[in-house]
Parts: structure tokens; C-alpha cells; sequence
């Protein structure tokens, strides 16, 4: 599973077109749905600053736990995704959508439910920047 | 965060092609998905790199066109997902290799959240014509793309001869219009060539028809039948007409 580049190519993008070039620290906030390999993204993001001539010093990455939420009778639940089949989270890995080919709501058992947090990345934020 | 990041991956991608088509109409059921397959065929026999790539997450059906078992589409990963190798020049993306061709309700922001999703980690490299199909009619999908890709997609209007269509598409077109689409590129399906005047008259670019085609049926699921089929030859017209006109 390394998608993970295409990923951090796109918070490295997102940095550069905000101006930002040195920084003590760049947090980067995940979605657990995803099961990012945090180790494979921390390299990808590594090398890509390097290559872009940014500095940002420590990288931290955060995983936010998934909250999912019925539309029909207004449940919340959380997900846990290692306790899914490997094509399932394989499938969520890449596109976090997939979930509603998979999943329903386990009070009412309504396919009209939402993904209130927990789906990909949702902050990136560069500490003590110039 | 202050816009979307996938947002400038997908232009990253995006931008490798020579050219994207974006397939639309206004209407449901005129032939954009058998017209988006079909040029994609005949844009890889033809020797370029081609890419198909189905946008259409909640009908999503050029697999079908195609005769592939959502099962056996499966993507390689390098620095991204590299799409599936249909033919040796065509290279394909759908969804229904994750939903397993189960049926998903994609609300408004979902569906804006899977295109950009997708848009950033599918990598579209090497290739040179980029046919991408949607859904009928202009939801978030179409108005995400057109807004924010507006430099690099061409749209495709595809549109089937009646009276009760041409309203439909007048307003397609003002939309395109408005946002800034000078051209507009136009394939008239199920005719014979009946809306090239209204096309003219609307400064669209005609680029050809395809006949009505009954035996299209038979031909459906598989390249082998689609390829030696009386469609291929208006097909091809088209194909040639889309890259003179769209051509540097
Ligand atoms: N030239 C043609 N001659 C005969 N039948 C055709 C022709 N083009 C398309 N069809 C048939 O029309 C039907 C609709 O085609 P298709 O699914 O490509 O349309 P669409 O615009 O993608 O539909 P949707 O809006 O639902 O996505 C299909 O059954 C297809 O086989
Ligand atoms: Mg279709
Ligand atoms: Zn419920």
C-alpha cells in the first residue's frame, strides 16, 4: 500500500502554494479510515520537502479515529479498521467512499450515513513558519 | 485548511495528458458511456497511450462495455495507483474494483470527496488522450471538474437528436459558457447528422454522429466484437476530428 506518495505529494503541493518554505514543525492530521502507513508517508514526505528545497523540520502525523454518523435515525458509531477483511480496508485504504458499499447503519441498517471525521487528511499545519 | 491539496495533485496529474476529455450531457441515456469507451478503443488501436476513466460512481458502467469482472481490475502502486493495462495502449480506472460493483449513494460531498480522491492518487503519465466519463445531467462532479480544471479539460457534448433534447441542451451549453468553455466540442449519437446545423448555429464543434445501431447489444462486453462493429467507422471519424480540432 503506497499510495501514500500520491498523498503526501499533495501536502507538499498545498505547502509550497501557500507561500510557506521554512517551518520548526509540519503536523498533518489523518483519517484512521485510510490506515496510512505513517512510516511510508513520513519517508514520501522527507523526500518530497527535500525535493521541493522546503524545510520544515520534525513531522508529526496525527490519525484521527473514524466517527460515522446515520443520516436516518441519527447514530453514531465508530469503525475500526483492522477489524475489517483485507479487501474491505484495502478498498477504504484507497477511496474512504468505498465504506458505503460495505457498510450500513448497525442500529437502523440505513445506507444514508455519514463520515463525520476520520476519512483522509484534514489538516495540515506548519508550526513557527517564515 | 484553506483549499483542498488533492485539488493541485489532480491538476498534477491531470496535466500529463495532451488531452482530457470530459464526456457530459444533459440529458440521461444519449451514449456517453459507449462513446467514451468506444473513442478510448479506438484512440489506443490507433497506437497512443490512451486512458479511460469512469466518473460515474453511482452507475458506473464502462466495465460492462468493456466485459471485465470488477474482480480482475486490479491497480498496481507506484507513487500513486497506476491504472489497470486493458490493451496494450489502453489503461483504465474505475471504482467498481473497490465497491465490487455494489451499489453506493454518494451524497453531494461525498461524491466531490471520491473525485478528488481519485483525481490525486490515480496517475495518468504516458498518456496521451484522457477520456473521462460521468453521470448524466450536471452534478457536483461535473461543476468541481469544470471549475477547477477549466485549463486543462475539453468537454464533450454528447447529445441524441429530438426536439426535447435541444432545450436541454441549450442550457448545458450556457452553463459551459459561463464558466468560461469557449470551445465546446459536440458529438450527436442515434442520428445522421440532423443536429449539425443547431450545433453550427450554437458555435459548438461538431465532430460527427453515430447511427442507430441495433446490434450495438450484441457487441457490448466485448473489445473483440466492439472493434470489427459497424460503429467503429463513424467512431473513428470522430476520433480524428477531436484531435484536429484540438490539436497544439
Ligand atoms: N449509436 C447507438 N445505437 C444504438 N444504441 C446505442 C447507441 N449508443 C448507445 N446506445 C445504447 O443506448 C443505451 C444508453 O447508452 P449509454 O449507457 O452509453 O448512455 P449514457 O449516456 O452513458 O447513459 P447514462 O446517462 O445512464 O450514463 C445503451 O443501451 C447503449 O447500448
Ligand atoms: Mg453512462
Ligand atoms: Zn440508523
Amino acid at each position: 500500500m503506497v499510495h501514500e506518495w500520491a498523498l503526501a505529494e499533495a501536502i507538499v503541493l498545498y505547502i509550497e502554494n501557500q507561500g510557506v518554505k521554512r517551518g520548526r514543525r509540519l503536523v498533518v492530521k489523518t483519517g484512521a479510515l485510510q490506515s496510512i502507513d505513517r512510516e511510508v508517508l513520513e519517508f514520501a514526505l522527507r523526500m518530497l520537502i527535500k525535493e521541493h528545497g522546503l524545510e520544515l523540520g520534525e513531522i508529526e502525523i496525527v490519525e484521527e479515529e473514524p466517527l460515522l454518523k446515520c443520516r436516518n435515525c441519527g447514530y453514531e458509531w465508530r469503525l475500526d479498521p483492522s477489524s475489517m477483511s483485507q479487501d474491505v480496508r484495502e478498498s477504504i485504504h484507497f477511496l474512504p467512499e468505498s465504506i458505503y458499499a460495505y457498510y450500513r447503519c448497525p442500529r437502523c441498517g440505513s445506507i444514508d450515513f455519514e463520515i463525520v471525521k476520520g476519512r483522509g487528511i484534514s489538516e495540515i499545519r506548519v508550526e513557527d513558519h517564515d | 485548511m484553506i483549499e483542498d491539496p488533492r485539488t493541485l495533485k489532480a491538476i498534477k496529474n491531470l496535466e500529463s495528458p495532451r488531452s482530457v476529455y470530459l464526456v457530459v450531457s444533459s440529458k440521461g441515456g444519449v451514449g456517453k458511456t459507449t462513446v467514451s469507451t468506444l473513442l478510448a478503443l479506438v484512440s489506443s488501436i490507433e497506437g497512443h497511450s490512451t486512458g479511460l476513466l469512469d466518473l460515474d460512481f453511482v452507475n458506473p458502467s464502462t466495465h460492462i462495455i468493456l466485459g471485465l469482472d470488477p474482480r480482475v481490475i486490479k491497480y498496481e502502486e507506484e507513487k500513486g495507483v497506476k491504472p489497470y493495462m486493458v490493451l496494450d495502449n489502453l489503461y483504465y480506472f474505475t471504482i467498481v474494483s473497490y465497491t465490487m460493483d455494489n451499489p453506493i449513494a454518494l451524497r453531494g460531498g461525498d461524491a466531490s470527496n471520491a473525485l478528488w480522491e481519485i483525481l490525486a492518487i490515480v496517475r495518468w503519465n504516458n498518456v496521451e488522450n484522457l477520456y473521462i466519463d460521468t453521470p448524466p445531467g450536471i452534478g457536483d462532479e461535473h461543476l468541481d471538474i469544470l471549475y477547477r480544471l477549466r485549463r486543462i479539460v475539453k468537454p464533450i457534448v454528447v447529445a441524441t437528436p429530438s426536439r426535447l433534447a435541444l432545450r436541454s441542451i441549450d442550457r448545458l451549453v450556457d452553463i459551459l459558457r459561463e464558466m468560461g468553455y469557449g470551445e465546446i466540442l459536440f458529438i450527436e449519437n442515434m442520428g445522421n447528422g440532423l443536429l449539425r446545423s443547431y450545433a453550427i448555429e450554437k458555435k459548438l464543434i461538431y465532430t460527427g454522429f453515430i447511427p442507430y445501431i441495433s446490434e450495438i447489444e450484441e457487441s457490448i462486453g466485448s473489445i473483440e466484437k466492439l472493434l470489427k462493429s459497424d460503429l467503429l467507422s463513424y467512431v473513428k471519424t470522430i476520433y480524428k476530428n477531436l484531435r484536429g480540432f484540438t490539436r497544439g
